[in-house]
């Protein structure tokens, strides 16, 4: 079977978020990339797939140069071979028409990513890929299992979960506990290095709703605190101060 | 022309955040002049439970009985949503961020070439251009999005507008609609639910446990604090990864996200990726004993001292003045 994997390059969950060039641009100064935390979930369960069903594992990102290291990490946790659509990725709709089109091109059976990048949070491109593809979409997978072409998923739905089944092919957003991280090895880093990252060209340069100026939430005063032993005190102002009661 | 609302119910009552989507909508309209706001719903649910969506500002619902659409079958969902939104003349259709509703709505992106825009805090700005203000890095900023499509669709994020009670019951109308088999080809086997529990996305108050819990076995007095406040239980995501209290209670950067009024963190310490979790959150408690812990710096009220003295306190407090 051929997976492929879709990954995001964004900032670590540590990061200090700034913004640059007059709030048009994020500041990348001194923060970290990572693959994306639920792109990883998604990639860990694609390695544990290849490996119970033989078939091959790629990993794609929509970005520019910089991204290749991030490629590289997924290489090294277990990707056979990466793609880089050499491209910004400037919203939602312009990364999945990059997707779709690969993943057409590559005749994959089961594409999995994140539920949502952990920049932008749309959530939005699995359902788009699909829609493009004309096949299912679901997110966001919390399990996912293949018995011969059928593909059995717990899905998270307010306050519970949702328990489903669908046929390949089939793309799915992904969130834990659908398997654990991956933590690179020797050899996977080593090998990494030979295996093959393609890169190609965007296909499509329209978009339908890109970010064009940022702003930071205004700063949080400082605490109120409240003597331990005054516990109604903080009753008195939840109602009359803060007025949330 | 007018504005289309896909409105989600579940134990045969709507959404509270669904109201708060038609809401916004009727705002949306008075600004841009759409005209009026029409809601869409899937699936069995009481023709009384759907004209009071109109007390939060939609004049008319169109309602598909169709038993299949219980179950929240995503491309069947999209499919009749797309229906709808022809057959009203809609150029707009908001919806509530939900785990339904993000998946519907981005297949929908595609079927009605609308531009798409998730985690809307702010009715959108069209003196220059459609622009719409999101959430982004998980509420530790901001984003102006620019929509260049004629038809458009706003994901809107809890709390976006205050919620209007004061209009009159809408029209519901039937909404007949051709779903082909293949938008059913996948198939819901079960669901777990947690019944008469207020849940976490849509509460108003949150209470949440940290490892200063020490133990699952001491949740109780968390969950006696909720009762008395009307509020859902959460945790952090160590409490989650060992096994304390469910993966969907888990709140923070990868977790649920919540914008609660008043959001009650005990025995937390404040890491980056809970914080980014609950910021969008009105009003912060947080009670720790360690006067350092980081949380506090986000807090608008805090308690330092030992949970297992102050989360009873509180609660008889509570009790007493409720």
């Amino acid at each position: 079977m051929k997976i492929l994997v879709c990954i995001t390059h964004v900032p670590d969950t540590t990061s200090k978020i700034q913004f640059t060039a007059n709030n048009t641009k994020f500041d990348t100064t001194g923060v970290q990339f990572i693959i994306g935390p639920y792109d990883d979930y998604a990639l860990a369960r694609a390695v544990e797939l290849r490996d119970q069903t033989g078939g091959s594992l790629t990993v794609l990102n929509v970005g520019e140069a910089e991204t290749e290291p991030t490629l590289r990490k997924a290489l090294a946790i277990g990707a056979d071979d990466a793609i880089r659509v050499n491209a910004f990725p400037k919203d939602s709709y312009f990364v999945a028409k990059q997707i779709a089109h690969y993943a057409k091109e590559g005749g994959y059976e089961l594409i999995l990513m994140g539920r949502e990048s952990i920049d932008f949070n749309g959530g939005m491109v699995h359902g788009m890929v699909g829609e493009l593809l004309g096949m299912p979409s679901f997110s966001p997978v919390m399990k996912l299992d293949l018995e011969g072409n059928t593909v059995k998923m717990a899905r998270e739905i307010e306050g519970g979960k949702e328990y489903l089944e669908a046929q390949l092919p089939l793309i799915a957003g992904c969130q834990e506990p659908i398997a654990e991280w991956k933590i690179p090895n020797m050899r996977g880093i080593m090998s990494a290095r030979t295996k093959p990252l393609n890169v190609v060209e965007a296909v499509t340069q329209k978009t339908q709703a890109e970010a064009s100026s940022y702003q930071l939430p205004p700063a949080k005063g400082s605490v109120k605190l409240i003597d331990k032993d005054q516990v109604s005190e903080l009753v008195k102002l939840l109602k009359n101060e803060a007025k949330v009661l | 022309m007018s504005i289309l609302v896909y409105i989600e119910h579940a134990e045969g009552k709507v959404k509270k955040t669904s109201l708060e989507a038609v809401s916004f909508a009727h705002a949306l309209s008075g600004k841009t002049g759409e005209g009026e706001v029409v809601a869409v719903a899937l699936g069995t649910v009481s023709a009384d439970e759907l004209a009071a969506v109109g007390k939060a500002g939609a004049a008319k619902v169109l309602h598909s009985s169709d038993e299949r659409l219980n179950a929240g079958v995503i491309q069947a969902h999209a499919t009749a949503v797309a229906q709808a939104f022809a057959a009203v003349g809609a150029k707009t259709l908001v919806l509530a961020k939900s785990s339904l509703g993000d998946a519907v709505a981005a297949r929908l992106a595609i079927k009605l070439n609308a531009g798409l825009v998730s985690n809307v805090v702010e009715l959108p700005s069209t003196s220059a251009g459609y622009v719409v203000k999101r959430s982004i890095y998980t509420g530790k900023a901001f984003a102006e999005t620019t929509v260049t499509t004629e038809n458009k669709i706003l994901a809107v994020k809890k709390n976006a507008v205050d919620l209007k009670t004061d209009g009159t019951e809408a029209v519901v109308e039937n909404l007949s609609v051709t779903i082909s088999d293949s938008d059913f080809a996948s198939k819901i086997t079960s669901t777990e639910r947690a019944t008469g529990e207020v849940l976490l996305p849509e509460a108003d108050i949150v209470v949440s446990g940290g490892r200063g819990m020490k133990g699952p076995e001491n949740w109780g007095m968390l969950e006696d604090l909720a009762k008395t406040l009307g509020a859902a239980t959460g945790c952090s995501k160590p409490v989650s990864d060992i096994g304390w209290r469910p993966h969907h209670e888990h709140v923070g950067q990868t977790g649920v996200k919540v914008a609660p009024s008043l959001y009650v963190a005990v025995g937390i310490s404040g890491a980056i990726q809970h914080l980014a979790g609950v910021n969008s959150s009105k009003c912060i408690v947080v009670i720790n004993k360690d006067p350092e812990a980081p949380f506090f710096k986000a807090a608008d009220y805090g308690i330092v001292g030992d949970a297992f003295e102050i989360v009873p306190k509180l609660t008889d407090a509570l009790k007493a003045e409720l």
